[in-house]
C-alpha cells in the first residue's frame, strides 16, 4: 500500500484529462525511440498519481496490445516481417509473459518497483548504444529445419538474403523478455531486439519489424491473466490506451519525415534514467 | 490489381505475400473497431461520472459488472461506460490471438503443417495462462 503523500481531490474527468494528455506524451516518446509507452506510463501513474502498480501494468498492457496491433498491420504487409521466425520465437514469449503475470501477483510490489527500475536503466543504455549490422549467410541446423532463413526487400527494389543463427539462445532470451512484459507491462521491445540483433544476427529492419509482430501477442498472454484477476480497470485503461496510441501514431509520422532521431534517444534515455532511479528510490522506501 | 486475399483465385496457390495482407486486415480491423467502442464507452463514462470524485489510489477490485461475461452484457444493455470500455479491451486483447488462430488457417492453406503445429502451441499456452488467471 502506498504511503500518502499528500492527497489531491480531483474529479474523474481531470483525472482522464491528465491520464489522456501523459499517455499521449508516452506514446510519441516510446514510438520515437523505440522503446515503448510503457516505461513512461508506469513511473507516470504510479509515481506522480498514486496509482497501484497493479493496476498501472493492467492499463500499460492493454496499451500495448493497441500500439503493437496497430502497427504491426502497417508493417507486416510491406513483406519485412519473418512471419515464421515470429511465430517460433512466440512460444518463447508467451511462456515467459504466463510466468511474469503469475508472478507479479505473488511477489511484493516494491520489489515490481525496483526490477522496473533496473530493466529501464539496462533499456536506455542499449537503446543509445552503437549497432552495427553483421548479415549472416552461416548454417544453423535448428534455423534450417524451422525454415528460420530469409530475405527481405529494400526500398531500392532489391532483395536481402539472411540467416539466423544461435536459435537456442535467442530462445531463451525471448522466455526472459516476455517474463519481463508479464511482470511489468511493458512491450520489451528492447530485449526482443537484442535476442534477435546481437544473439541471432537477424537484420535491423526484421528485427524490429518482427518483434513489433510479436509483441501484442506477449501482451495479450499476460493480460489475460491481469483481467482475471481484476486488475484492468476501465475507467483507468480508457485514457491509457487512447492517449498512447495518438502519441504512438504522431511519433511514426515524425519518423517519416526526419532520419535522425539520435538526439532524441539521448534525451528520453536521460530522462527514463531519472525516472528509473525514482522508481528504484521509492522501490527501496517501500513506498509503491 | 490486388484486392487481398479474400478475393484470391482458389486454384492460386495461397502463398506468404496473401498471408501478410490478410493479418494486416485482421490487425488492422481488430484494433480500429476496439478502439472505437472503447471511445464510445469512454464518453459515455465520463458523461455519467465525469464530476465524480476519483479514488484511484485504492482499488477494491473492479466492480463486478466489469469483471465477469454476464456482467459486461447487462452492462452494456443497460448502456454501462465501463461495461462498453471493458468490451472495447477484451476485443483488443483478443486481436493479437485471433490473429495467431488466422496464422495457424494460413499456414494449413499454404500446407506448413510443422507451422500449423507451432501456430496451435502458441494458442495453447494463452489458454493455459487464460486458465491459471481463473485457479486460485
Amino acid at each position: 500500500m502506498p504511503a500518502y503523500h499528500f492527497t489531491v481531490q480531483m474529479t474523474i474527468l481531470v483525472f482522464t484529462i491528465i491520464i489522456l494528455i501523459g499517455s499521449y506524451f508516452a506514446g510519441l516518446l516510446g514510438s520515437l525511440t523505440g522503446l515503448g509507452g510503457g516505461f513512461v506510463i508506469i513511473p507516470l501513474l504510479t509515481l506522480v498519481l498514486n496509482v497501484d502498480i497493479h493496476y498501472a501494468i493492467g492499463a500499460s498492457l492493454v496499451s500495448v496490445i493497441a500500439t503493437s496491433s496497430g502497427s504491426a498491420a502497417a508493417y507486416v504487409r510491406e513483406g519485412i516481417t519473418n512471419m515464421r521466425l515470429g511465430m517460433f520465437l512466440e512460444i518463447a514469449t508467451t511462456i515467459g509473459a504466463m510466468c511474469g503475470a503469475i508472478l507479479a501477483i505473488y511477489i511484493p510490489t516494491n520489489l515490481i518497483a525496483i526490477i522496473f527500475g533496473l530493466i529501464l536503466i539496462c533499456s536506455a543504455v542499449l537503446s543509445v548504444r552503437k549497432k552495427v549490422q553483421v548479415i549472416t549467410t552461416e548454417k544453423n541446423y535448428l534455423a534450417e529445419k524451422l525454415r528460420l532463413n530469409s530475405s527481405y526487400p529494400t526500398p531500392d527494389g532489391q532483395t536481402v538474403e539472411y540467416s539466423v543463427i544461435r536459435v537456442t539462445g535467442g530462445f531463451f532470451m525471448m522466455v526472459f523478455a516476455g517474463i519481463m512484459s508479464g511482470l511489468l507491462g511493458i512491450g520489451s521491445g528492447v530485449l526482443k531486439v537484442i535476442a534477435m540483433d546481437s544473439i541471432m544476427r537477424i537484420p535491423f529492419k526484421v528485427s524490429t519489424t518482427t518483434s513489433n509482430f510479436m509483441i501484442g501477442v506477449t501482451a495479450s498472454a499476460s493480460a489475460v491473466v491481469y483481467f482475471q484477476r481484476g486488475y484492468i480497470s476501465p475507467g483507468l485503461s480508457m485514457p491509457v490506451v487512447i492517449g498512447v496510441l495518438l502519441g504512438a501514431l504522431t511519433g511514426s509520422k515524425i519518423l517519416v519525415h526526419s532520419t535522425s532521431s539520435k538526439w532524441l534517444r539521448w534525451i528520453f534515455a536521460v530522462m527514463v534514467t531519472f525516472l528509473a532511479v525514482q522508481m528504484i528510490y521509492h522501490g527501496l522506501k517501500g513506498r509503491i | 490489381m490486388d484486392y487481398g486475399p479474400w478475393t484470391m483465385d482458389l486454384k492460386m496457390k495461397f502463398k506468404d505475400k496473401d498471408m501478410q495482407l490478410l493479418l494486416g486486415q485482421v490487425l488492422r480491423a481488430g484494433t480500429i473497431i476496439s478502439i472505437s467502442i472503447v471511445f464510445i464507452g469512454g464518453v459515455v463514462f465520463l458523461y455519467r461520472h465525469g464530476f465524480s470524485i476519483a479514488n484511484y489510489r485504492v482499488f477494491n477490485g473492479v466492480p463486478d459488472f466489469v469483471q465477469h461475461p454476464s456482467g459486461i452484457e447487462y452492462g452494456i444493455l443497460n448502456f454501462k461506460g465501463q461495461a462498453i470500455i471493458q468490451f472495447g479491451i477484451i476485443l483488443l486483447i483478443a486481436t493479437p490471438i485471433v490473429r495467431v488462430l488466422f496464422s495457424a488457417i494460413g499456414f494449413v492453406l499454404e500446407k506448413d503443417y510443422m507451422y500449423v503445429v507451432i501456430s496451435l502451441l502458441v494458442l495453447s499456452i494463452i489458454f493455459l495462462s487464460m486458465m491459471s488467471g481463473h485457479a486460485g
